[in-house]
């Protein structure tokens, strides 16, 4: 009696006719203003630089909220401890891992390089000072992009395609206050601690293969990294790295929140998220270099 | 407090008038709803009324306006014109504190249930608890086990979500929905999806909350049969409109040719159908 009570759900083959007569009329009646060409041609601009400018707007936006509701109680302490964790602990290796192969591989050149003109000794100073001021930040924050990042697009993006937002909505809980906020003040807090570890492993790793392997002595090695090397290029690094772990976690939740088109919709928001979030972090570092550094603008 | 205080508590007349209003057999007033995304017409001037304590359901083809018509009456959405009263209380038109004082006494129990799957069963119920009220730990627990017990998953309070079947799901869901003092409890198709032995138990469902907890009920649903046997009132929405809202009887009695048509492609059971033709 009850087995044949769905046969109702043919939503997409019904949906078609409904929808199809009044696109097919606006198209005709605007195409009888303007001949094609010009609009193609029009939108073809249009949507290269408008979107992204779209998508600038979004993200002020969704910034402009997060400061809202941060500032606003209920202080969900222990969802930013979780959230730090996520981000923070749980990117420890890996953070440290590429810290290591970098400084390694950045011994291994630079001493090459250098010796060609007898300039060796420099090795500690210039991977220092790369390290402390680009490098660190740089990097750290592709890495927690890619690792976090990406992670926080697609349970975000799965709570919304699943209702999992419009349920937090209708239990009367700001979902950004409760799924953004904690995300974005955790990457605040932890991309500058990971950039640190960054920068000490990875001139740990200059260190073992400038000394250890290519016969750099380690005094002056050491010696030169501490007469380049000031707390003004570790302040340069660590300012990137809190605008960096902002930036970060916020397009990764923007992705996330705002994906549509159930589990592919999913995918291609990760997508976006970690290739949005590489541009944003290179762009960002020429130019608050610029800035800082006072030139080059 | 006062500005950001959240664990509102109504006030002795805020009481007085949801007493008064209690007495009112019609729960909800939706009058001329109008929603519009970009050039597309969704919902038409939609209205109708929600009978209190009783299930009220709305149907319709796919693609007519059903689940826009529920973003607009749990306040997802705004409707681009029209009334929601709610005990005397325009809802549609209402924002910030005053909303979600309105939306806690709301339930929804969303289409896959949406529950949250980072959450054991137990926190997915005890959520709008913790959010909400100044329960202790100890009430909250009380609570929630209450609440799962009364709907035969108390069993299940450690387990994950997705350890769940879809049946047990939709469980959970109507236990979080009603976990605060809810008096109304939307269910976006609860039925679909779901094998036709669920169903009748997902039905059993909606008719035994509304009993025990005294809430009414809007199910949205394109399932005839399942429909026939909740619905005290069946409202059918064609294309952003309603055709007709009326008890089953006088429904299947007055029936135009547009809904005797999605009636019988709907596959509703044959002996309703007899009862019709009788
Ligand atoms: N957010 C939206 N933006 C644009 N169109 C929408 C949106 N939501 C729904 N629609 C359109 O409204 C119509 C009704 O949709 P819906 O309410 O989901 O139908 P159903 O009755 O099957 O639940 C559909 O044609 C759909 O394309
Ligand atoms: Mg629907």
């Amino acid at each position: 009696m009850t087995s044949d009570a769905q046969p109702a759900t043919p939503a997409p083959a019904e949906k078609a006719p409904q929808e199809d007569p009044d696109r097919a009329r606006s198209a005709a009646e605007e195409e009888e203003q303007t001949p094609s060409w010009a609009k193609e041609i029009s939108e073809a601009i249009g949507v290269r630089l408008l979107s992204p400018l779209a998508e600038l707007g979004m993200l002020s936006r969704m910034a402009w909220e997060t400061l809202f509701w941060a500032v606003r109680p209920p202080y969900r302490l222990r969802l930013l401890i979780g959230s730090m964790e996520f981000i923070g602990v749980g990117s420890i290796f890996i953070v440290g891992l590429t810290g290591f192969f970098m400084g390694a591989v950045l011994g291994l050149q630079l001493v090459d390089g250098f010796r060609q003109f007898g300039a060796e000794s420099q090795t500690g100073a210039v991977v220092g000072m790369a390290m402390s001021r680009e490098i660190g930040p740089v990097f750290t924050a592709l890495m927690v992009s890619s690792r976090a990042g990406s992670a926080i697009t697609t349970e975000l993006g799965s709570m919304r395609v699943s209702d999992q937002i419009n349920a937090l909505i209708t239990m009367a809980v700001n979902p950004v206050q409760y799924l953004v906020v904690p995300r974005v003040l955790a990457g605040l807090l932890t991309v500058p601690l990971l950039t640190m570890l960054f920068n000490v492993v990875g001139m740990f790793g200059a260190y073992v293969v400038a000394t250890g392997l290519l016969g750099i002595d380690p005094g002056v090695f050491l010696g030169r990294m501490q007469w380049l090397v000031d707390w003004k290029d570790v302040a340069q690094g660590l300012v990137k790295a809190c605008i960096f772990g902002v930036v970060v976690t916020l397009i990764a939740c923007r992705q996330g929140f705002f994906a549509s088109g159930g589990a592919a919709g999913v995918g291609q928001a990760t997508n976006r998220s970690v290739v949005h979030n590489a541009i944003a972090i290179l762009a960002l570092d020429y130019l608050i270099t610029a800035i800082i550094l006072g030139q080059g603008i | 407090m006062g500005l950001f205080s959240r664990k509102h508590e109504p006030t002795p007349e805020e009481r007085q008038r949801l007493e008064e209003a209690k007495s009112d057999p019609i729960h909800m007033r939706i009058r001329g709803i109008h929603k519009t995304y970009g050039d597309h017409h969704v919902l038409k001037g939609v209205g109708f009324d929600i009978l209190r304590k009783q299930t009220n359901v709305v149907i319709g083809p796919s693609g007519s306006g059903k689940s826009v018509l529920m973003r607009q009456l749990i306040r997802l959405e705004k409707p681009d014109e029209g009334e929601i009263l709610v005990d005397g209380t325009d809802f549609a038109k209402l924002d910030g504190m005053d909303l979600e004082r309105v939306r806690r006494r709301m339930g929804m129990v969303f289409q896959a249930s949406a529950l949250f799957d980072s959450m054991s069963v137990f926190d997915n119920v005890a959520f709008p608890l913790v959010e909400h009220s100044t329960l202790s730990r100890k009430e909250i627990r009380e609570r929630v086990m209450d609440r799962l017990e009364g709907l035969a998953i108390g069993h299940a309070a450690k387990k994950w979500p997705a350890e769940l079947s879809g049946g047990m799901q939709r469980r959970v869901a109507v236990a979080r929905a009603t976990v605060l003092e809810t008096d109304i409890l939307i269910y976006d198709e609860p039925t679909t999806g779901l094998d036709p032995v669920t169903v009748r138990t997902v039905d059993e469902l909606i008719l035994e909350t509304e009993e025990k907890l005294g809430v009414t009920s809007i199910v949205i649903s394109h399932d005839m049969a399942s429909v026939f046997r909740i619905a005290d009132r069946i409202t059918f929405l064609n294309f952003g409109e309603v055709v007709a809202s009326a008890a089953p009887a006088q429904l299947l009695a007055e029936l135009d040719p547009k809904t005797m048509d999605y009636v019988e492609a709907s596959g509703v059971s044959e002996d309703i159908l007899a009862a019709r033709r009788k």
